[in-house]
């Protein structure tokens, strides 16, 4: 499909990225220019949503001005297009992930693709099942095992479905450092565990998951692994081939695409022999009054009319990722990363959730400042420009497991720079005093 | 006065540590079996995890006393103190106005200028109506003071 050109020069080569580079990246997002309370904007929220460059909207543009019709629903020329962009988007995104064309369900987000398996499991767990669907079916005695730091969105779609099934919900415990607890792992994960799901990466610590490690000691009990990547597809190199997991979901807002859309891998096998979600148009073979026939997927898991372009939009922003290189955002990415966490580290009543510096993570902190609420730190960095996320960050067992019940997360992508890490930092220094704690 | 200054006022930085009133004792949380003149609620502000307790207690339809739990913001905190501070002693008919008058400047997005006779030292959480994300830590205290004195008789 056709993608608008780059401003920006590609550097194909393996150089790593640097502060040159990604001022030339910002050129490419205009909403970096804002200002907000009279100072240059300092974004350091992409972990809650990103922002996107000028080639992605412009794909959303350009299907809108020439392309905009009903996919897989029409024999006009314009329909032809319109089904054209939607699913050469699916292959540029799947390949994005490691995938294949077929293995590509479109959801709204990482929410609704979580939703979408859990509630397929519960249907796979009802009624007259046979056959290969058996496989998802969930009863008394299964266990359904997360882990402690999970979003709440790869956690409550579980409880929920074990409340349907009568299955039980387990999860691993993490330590102090907000790392897994990989000997109660191997202990948990047994002959019950029906399915093992966990997030890539942790949105509240930047704790990165062992995930072939995992997957295999799930398969070795016959479960089913969905990991949850949110917070790696737009930061790293992901190929679910490689990790080995039966699901896997992400949602394009993360990875400098518009909302509204999402996805979720499954192994085609998995994805063929899953019942549905759901139901109704365009997922269908024959029906009739009494009963209906379904697609092979993707299709099957996509009734309705579907987020067409956003799909365009969100290859355009693989497409953006892919030329400037996974590799060398995650590693600019977690540079950054342990910049900030070593200057808060330095600043005297800060404590840092997660790994110590020195010790990989993800380019994202979230910490505490004593004796300040993270609201009102929040609203002290925002009167500098500066935008963080403040709260529980959707992940309120894990932050009660660290002893608080809300943080400040300051969390980078690949156009954040050096100097607004250390803006950060300055401002983070002055909360204390500010605030007149005692100390300080 | 920067707007931040306006929002952080040197009384609301006092407040919020003095926290006037939360002395509510962690038994009493639930509240299970309370005397018809004690009304007690609970609010949460799912959004930044502000929460408060607050227990009103009423003799002859004058409050006599206000307790509470919480955990939030400068602002939810010093919210709840500058109440505690100023609803013993009213008549229910006072508190219920004073409140009103309260959520009617909060709601205003900055339009309405406090009135210090009427609200007193609350009149300093004026400058929180301009910050919309705000306006629910403000609230917290006075919504709860609200339901509880509605479970009194
Ligand atoms: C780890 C993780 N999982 C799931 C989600 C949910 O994503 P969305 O709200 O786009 O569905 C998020 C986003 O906040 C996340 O960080």
């Amino acid at each position: 499909m056709p993608v608008a050109s780059h401003a920006h020069p590609i550097h194909p080569s393996a150089q790593a990225l640097g502060d040159d580079e990604v001022l030339r990246i910002r050129n490419d997002f205009p909403i970096l220019e804002t200002e907000v309370n009279g100072q240059p904007l300092v974004y350091l929220d992409s972990g809650a949503t990103s922002q996107n460059p000028l080639s992605v909207m412009e794909a959303e543009q350009e299907y809108y001005e020439q392309r905009n019709s009903a996919v897989h629903r029409g024999a006009h020329t314009l329909a032809v297009a319109a089904t054209d962009v939607f699913e050469d988007a699916r292959s540029t995104v799947a390949a994005f992930i490691g995938a294949d064309d077929n293995e590509l369900v479109w959801t709204q987000n990482a929410t609704a693709g979580l939703n979408l398996i859990a509630y397929s499991f519960g249907n796979a767990s009802v009624g007259k099942i046979s056959g290969a669907a058996q496989k998802f079916a969930l009863a008394v005695g299964d266990e359904v095992l997360v882990t402690e730091m999970e979003h709440h969105a790869n956690l409550i779609p579980w409880q929920e479905l074990c409340r349907r099934t009568g299955a039980t919900l387990r999860f691993i415990p993490i330590h102090d450092d907000g790392t897994l607890d990989m000997d109660a792992a191997a202990a948990l994960i047994g002959a019950k565990t029906k399915v093992l799901a966990f997030t890539h990466v942790s949105n509240v610590t930047g704790v990165i998951n062992p995930v072939a490690q995992l997957s295999a000691m799930a398969h070795e009990v016959d479960a089913l692994v969905v990991l949850d990547a949110c917070q790696s597809a737009p930061h790293l190199p992901l190929d679910v081939k490689a990790l080995d997991v039966d699901f896997a979901v992400f949602s394009g807002h993360k990875m400098l695409a518009p909302t509204g859309i999402g996805g979720v891998y499954g192994r085609a096998e998995l994805l063929d022999a899953m019942p549905p979600f759901l139901t109704g148009g365009s997922m269908i073979t024959t029906v009739t009054m009494e009963e209906a026939g379904y697609l092979p997927a993707p299709q099957r898991f996509e009734a309705g009319t579907q987020p067409i372009s956003q799909a365009a939009a969100l290859a355009a922003a693989t497409n953006y990722l892919r030329e400037t290189g996974m590799e060398r955002i995650h590693e600019w990415e977690a540079a950054l990363g342990q910049r900030m966490v070593r200057g808060l580290e330095a600043i005297e009543g800060i404590r840092v959730l997660g790994p110590a510096s020195g010790i990989p993570r993800a380019g994202l902190a979230s910490f505490e400042v004593e004796g300040v609420h993270a609201h009102d730190v929040g609203q002290y960095l925002d009167a500098a420009g500066i935008a963080v996320r403040v709260g529980h960050h959707c992940a309120q067992p894990l932050h009660r497991r660290l002893g608080l019940n809300a943080s400040t997360r300051a969390s980078t992508y690949l156009y954040n720079t050096t100097a607004e890490v250390d803006a950060f930092l300055a401002a983070v220094a002055g909360v204390r005093g500010y605030f007149g704690v005692n100390g300080a | 006065m920067s707007s931040l200054d306006s929002l952080y006022q040197q009384i609301i930085l006092e407040q919020s540590k003095a926290r006037y009133g939360a002395d509510l004792p962690n038994e009493h949380l639930q509240g299970l079996h309370l005397p018809e003149n004690v009304g007690q609620c609970h609010q949460l502000n799912p959004v930044c995890g502000d929460e408060i307790t607050l227990r009103l207690e009423t003799a002859d339809d004058v409050v006599s006393g206000i307790h509470w739990a919480g955990d939030g913001c400068a602002i939810s905190m010093a919210s709840a103190s500058i109440l505690s501070e100023m609803v013993v002693g009213l008549e229910r008919a006072e508190v219920h106005s004073l409140i009103e008058s309260f959520r009617e400047v909060m709601r205003s997005r900055g339009k309405l200028q406090a009135d210090e006779e009427i609200l007193g030292d609350a009149a300093a959480l004026s400058g929180v109506s301009k910050f919309p994300a705000r306006v629910k830590c403000a609230m917290l205290a006075w919504v709860a003071a609200e339901d509880a004195l509605n479970q009194t008789s």
